[in-house]
């Protein structure tokens, strides 16, 4: 496609208004929501698109995220693309929704603007909300800036919707940092989002002549069958998500990574992995590092569900540390990324050592210093000048405590 | 039998689930009792109360032992004995 034809419009917007332009390109029929701060402006925007007949679906407004989840369940069991966002504890709502929609086989598009959990109550960004929902079946794309949450909500349609995956997709951004923050973002046309994201064709779809058992009971000669089925889906997944990288680039002419998208990661003896917007942060601080001959690297983890495992086990081969940047926290363990990366590694001869280190909680800013002192800790580590055992604790006041 | 994506199945699909194997508790009815009124039919849940001429049959195959049918008889046509396998 010509470069003229790709793109509507280049503008500065809102990462909320990004996002919903995104989503009205790929023509839902089905969207439901309840306002949950900082995803509410997503569907404020789309609300409005649909009220001024920009945009022709149905716009439910509901009593709860149970409620908007259930709806955009029972759309996609109908057989029409349906989308829902939310964040936070609108999420946790959702959870139960989730896990039947993943084992269903639906796929729903989700946006998650990432918030942090009550108690105590915030409204400011982190990641343990989704990171709580990563098990659900649910494949999970984190991103970095409103460009990339524009062109990934375009991607994951596609990759939802292959009849080999057949898996909810959940596009996670960082609330405010995302959500509320202006950049300049260049808006797909509707001829290339409609070449690129053919109608969607049902394998299965609810009607009155051809009636079908949706969520069927299954008894214990059969369940395990059938997670191992949604599993082998996910792993399929990698190779979509990295297929539909490649051909949203040979359309749109711009690529934000497939599974992963690695900065500087090939030659580092220091490489940290992170996801989200820090992401951002550390090429900024790698910058500086590389600037003063340190060969300091970055593994963005694009796909959190599926697992990048093969992609991280090749890029962090030469590697001798491995920050591994958790903005959520299994309380009582780990970051989940640490623990995941950690198995991931676990039988690789010459491994890199692991420094865990808990970032961001409940927005506590990640700021390029916080990224130095964590590249320090990693060398130290690398050194054995530093057990790496205990998580590091970025920024934590201890004269609070 | 191959599995459906998403369990995702035609109707009757769950004829599969032979759910008797649930019971802990069988009704056994007693004809000599039974009027036929067939109230056990109609409240039966899960359809497993049929008439066979005069009198009524519980499908084993699916009774999951609930215990309803003999709750509603007015006859006290049928008890519910516990299960021995």
């Amino acid at each position: 496609m010509k470069s003229s034809e790709r793109d509507a419009q280049w503008a500065v917007m809102e990462g909320s208004m990004a996002v919903a332009r995104a989503v009205a390109l790929c023509r839902p029929r089905v969207i439901s929501a309840y306002p949950i701060t900082p995803q509410t402006h997503i569907v404020e925007y789309l609300a409005q698109m649909v009220a001024d007949g920009e945009l022709t679906a149905e716009f439910l407004r509901v009593d709860s995220e149970f409620s908007a989840a259930s709806v955009v369940y029972g759309a996609s069991a109908a057989g029409v693309r349906a989308y829902t966002a939310s964040s936070s504890q609108g999420l946790l709502l959702m959870t139960e929704v989730l896990y039947n929609m993943a084992g269903t086989r639906l796929p729903v598009v989700i946006s998650a603007a990432n918030r942090t959990l009550s108690a105590p109550i915030s409204i400011q960004p982190d990641q343990q909300d989704t990171i709580s929902l990563r098990d659900s079946g649910i494949i999970q794309l984190y991103v970095e800036n409103s460009q990339e949450a524009h062109d990934t909500h375009i991607q994951s349609f596609r990759i939802a919707e292959d009849p080999e995956i057949l898996l909810p997709v959940m596009v996670c951004m960082d609330g405010w940092l995302i959500t509320h923050t202006y950049e300049p973002v260049r808006v797909a046309s509707q001829e290339a989002v409609d070449a690129f994201l053919p109608p969607y064709r049902p394998v299965y779809s609810l009607d009155p002549a051809c009636p079908l058992t949706y969520g069927s009971f299954t008894d214990d000669d059969k369940l395990m069958e059938f997670r191992y089925m949604v599993h082998q889906a996910q792993g399929r997944a990698k190779g979509k998500i990295e297929e539909a990288a490649l051909a949203f680039e040979k359309f749109f002419g711009r690529t934000h990574g497939g599974l992963v998208d690695p900065y500087w990661a090939e030659d580092g003896e220091v490489l940290l992995l992170a996801m989200g917007t820090m992401v951002g942060t550390i090429k900024e601080a790698i910058d500086q590092l590389r600037k003063e001959g340190q060969r300091v690297g970055l593994i963005k983890i694009r796909s959190y569900r599926p697992f990048p495992d093969e992609r991280i086990r090749e890029l962090t081969r030469g590697a001798k540390a491995i920050a591994v940047l958790d903005n959520n926290i299994s309380l009582g363990a780990y970051g989940a990324l640490a623990c995941d990366v950690a198995l991931c590694l676990a039988n690789q001869a010459n491994k890199p050592v692991i420094l865990p280190c808990i970032v961001g909680l409940g927005g506590r800013e990640i700021t390029i210093d916080s990224i130095h002192s964590i590249v320090k800790r990693a060398h130290q580590a690398a050194e054995g000048r530093r057990s790496p055992m205990e998580p590091f604790w970025v920024d934590l006041h201890p004269e609070l405590l | 039998m191959k599995l459906t994506v998403g369990a995702i199945c035609g109707p009757a699909g769950s004829k599969a689930n032979r759910t008797g194997a649930w019971r802990t508790f069988r009704p056994i009815l007693k004809s000599d009792f039974c009027t036929g009124c067939g109230l056990c039919a109609t409240f039966c849940p899960d359809s497993c109360v049929f008439p066979e001429g005069e009198v009524f049959c519980i499908d084993y195959t699916y009774c999951k032992g609930c215990g309803i049918c003999a709750e509603e008889c007015p006859s006290e046509a049928i008890e519910m004995v516990v299960e021995e396998k």
